[in-house]
């Protein structure tokens, strides 16, 4: 009979990490919640994930899986009618769910900021790109306008923007895509935050443009050790700039292992599907996959293994839930064939 | 048959364009009109709007008297004029009591959403509800008819419309991914209200603001026909108007010429205030 190893959610361990560093960004089980006429939708379901500095972790899950949550959870942005039921949210070994709203504004912006999802709506239309992406330098450390738009113009040199002197003076309408979204993370980036979350931040851009936002966020990881949590639905992505994927699904992490290991031996039929789905240029596959069915109501959640209704690997076992199961040291996955 | 073939010619745009501008220059000769009325009332005429003159009363329009006298002796022009400013001063702080008071409602109802939109929106819904002129008639009889009080009185008519227009535009703008972007930098609320939210929503809030002047100046003038607004001898287009209703027959420029700077009023003000929203917001165009 082979042994299960239950490892804790969360807890696989990462060959790089420092066995007595403390990561940048810990969730430990976190769960967060709507409550409506129809009922509670947990949305996020004891979710746990950490991100260690200079790492760049995938979350990845179709629309409605709960990851976009996750990370305005982290922000502290969530919508006033979510609530967070259990768990903690730490930043560096500090809890950000013991702040007060204040005290998580001081943080946000200068310890941990946030690269947008679509790059043609991130900025205010009427105000010049310099004044924007100078404003955290006023808003964190009341500088004068004029030192934070000469800040602005070295960050945005940083992003490799052309012209970034004249640049700082124009209008979002003037920049394409790319640019905006330099600019964002030049903005992003201005104070040295130790956590960068990217909403998938290239949705929204044309692919050779998504490489070069791909490149420029993988330098920065390079050289400011960055933390950086990439949510993303696009595995092609995650293949060129993860290190850890976590994979979500219903509001739960359904797998989670080093990126070599989710994309060449994932365990979890969901994950399987996902890569299964992705159009491969070697495959030469004629009709594009995809997967049967969609993500479960929050508010009807099914009573065992969430993804069992549309996995066509399902069987009796199915019908509870299994805990995060221990494929190797560095790879876990929620799901009996696991085992 | 060529005149056709000639306009034809001229691409859509232009046509287009000229119409759009039409309104605002119609609009914009009336209201210069009265606003150069309403400057040059203390010195172009030669004639004092309070003085009676028993000898000259009900005289008809003459070189003397350019528009005629009212029933002791004024001069009905002077007297229009002196209105004049006075319309456009009542209606000035009116829209700005109406603009300022209904931005803040609206603004705030949106942002913080939930209880204080609810009670804010329903307490506007509840001045929604009275007629305006019967509000204004209710406001001034309880706060004393003094001009100040006819700013005010008209000025509360117009919050409710403004505080709804400036919450939906708000609504709008807080759904923009933008303001989530600025939340990220860890910006605190009134930064975030003045810096982005107020400079979107200020367009149409000055649109309005427009629409609402020439309004303004029709219920000033409805309170002074109702002697609640500027009180004799303090001339209002309204209060001539009222007094010469009783002189119609033997002076009808006693009321013709209240009425008429009236209509120039309020439609140069309605046609301006179209004209700029055309111009600003082609959305609604």
């Amino acid at each position: 009979m082979t042994e299960t190893i239950h490892v804790p959610l969360g807890s696989a361990v990462r060959e790089h990490q420092l066995a007595d560093g403390v990561p940048t960004l810990s969730i430990d089980s976190l769960s967060v919640q709507f409550t409506n006429r129809r009922g509670i939708a947990r949305v996020i379901d004891e979710v746990s994930l950490q991100v260690w500095p200079g790492e760049i972790v995938g979350l990845i899950g179709e629309s409605g899986s709960g990851k976009s949550m996750t990370a305005l959870s982290v922000l502290g942005l969530a919508p006033p009618t979510a609530s967070i039921i259990s768990g903690d949210i730490k930043l560096s070994g500090s809890s950000l769910r013991a702040m007060s709203k204040s005290q998580i504004r001081t943080v946000r912006g200068k310890h941990m900021a946030m690269v947008p999802q679509e790059p043609m709506t991130a900025m205010n239309p009427i105000m010049r790109v310099g004044k924007q992406v100078g404003e955290p330098y006023v808003v964190h450390q009341a500088s004068t306008w004029k030192h934070a738009i000469a800040q602005a113009v070295l960050m945005m040199g940083r992003v490799h923007l052309p012209l970034p002197n004249r640049r700082v003076h124009e209008y979002p309408h003037q920049f394409s895509g790319g640019m905006i979204q330099r600019s964002m993370v030049a903005m992003a980036l201005s104070l040295g935050p130790q956590l960068l979350i990217a909403d998938e931040p290239t949705t929204g851009l044309d692919v050779t443009i998504q490489a070069q936002v791909l490149r420029l966020l993988r330098d920065i990881r390079d050289i400011y050790q960055t933390a950086l949590l990439f949510i993303t639905h696009d595995l092609g992505v995650v293949a060129g700039i993860c290190d850890w994927v976590y994979v979500m699904y219903a509001g739960r992490i359904v797998e989670q292992g080093s990126v070599q290991q989710i994309l060449t031996a994932p365990k979890h039929p969901y994950t399987q599907a996902l890569l299964l789905a992705t159009p491969s240029i070697i495959s030469r596959q004629t009709e594009l996959v995809s997967i049967g069915g969609s993500i479960p109501s929050f508010f009807e959640l099914p009573e065992g293994c969430r993804f069992a209704d549309r996995c066509v690997r399902r069987f009796e076992r199915c019908a509870t839930e299994p805990d995060l199961i221990g494929v190797s040291a560095s790879h876990t996955a929620r799901c009996w064939l696991s085992v | 048959m060529r005149q056709i073939a000639k306009s034809r010619k001229e691409p859509l745009f232009f046509r287009h364009e000229r119409e759009r501008y039409r309104l605002i220059v119609v609009g914009s000769l009336l209201v210069g009109l009265i606003l150069a009325a309403s400057i040059f009332a203390g010195t172009s005429t030669g004639y004092s709007p309070y003085e009676m003159n028993i000898n000259e009363k009900l005289k008809a329009p003459s070189i003397d008297h350019l528009l005629g006298t009212d029933e002791i002796g004024r001069d009905v022009l002077t007297r229009a004029m002196y209105a004049a400013r006075m319309s456009v001063q009542v209606a000035a702080i009116a829209v700005s009591i109406g603009l300022f008071g209904g931005g803040v409602i609206g603004i705030l109802a949106a942002y913080h959403g939930g209880l204080v939109d609810l009670v804010l929106m329903r307490f506007m819904e509840l001045l929604f509800s009275f007629p305006a002129i019967l509000l204004a008639v209710v406001l001034m009889a309880s706060l004393g008819t003094t001009l100040i009080n006819a700013m005010a009185a008209i000025g509360i008519i117009f919050i409710p419309g403004f505080s709804r227009l400036a919450r939906a535009t708000t609504q709008g703008v807080l759904r923009q991914p933008y303001i989530e972007a600025a939340r990220t930098i860890g910006m605190s609320d009134a930064r975030l209200i003045l810096r982005e939210v107020l400079p979107n929503v200020v367009t149409p809030l000055v649109v309005e603001a427009m629409a609402a002047f020439g309004y303004a100046v029709l219920l000033e003038s409805s309170l002074s026909f109702l002697g609640l607004g500027a009180q004799p001898p303090e001339p209002s287009w309204g209060n001539m108007l009222n007094t010469g209703r009783g002189f119609m027959v033997v002076a009808p420029w006693m009321s013709i010429v209240p009425g008429v700077a009236m209509f120039v009023g309020v439609l140069g003000f309605n046609l301006l205030g179209d004209g700029f929203r055309d111009f600003l917001d082609p959305k609604l165009y």
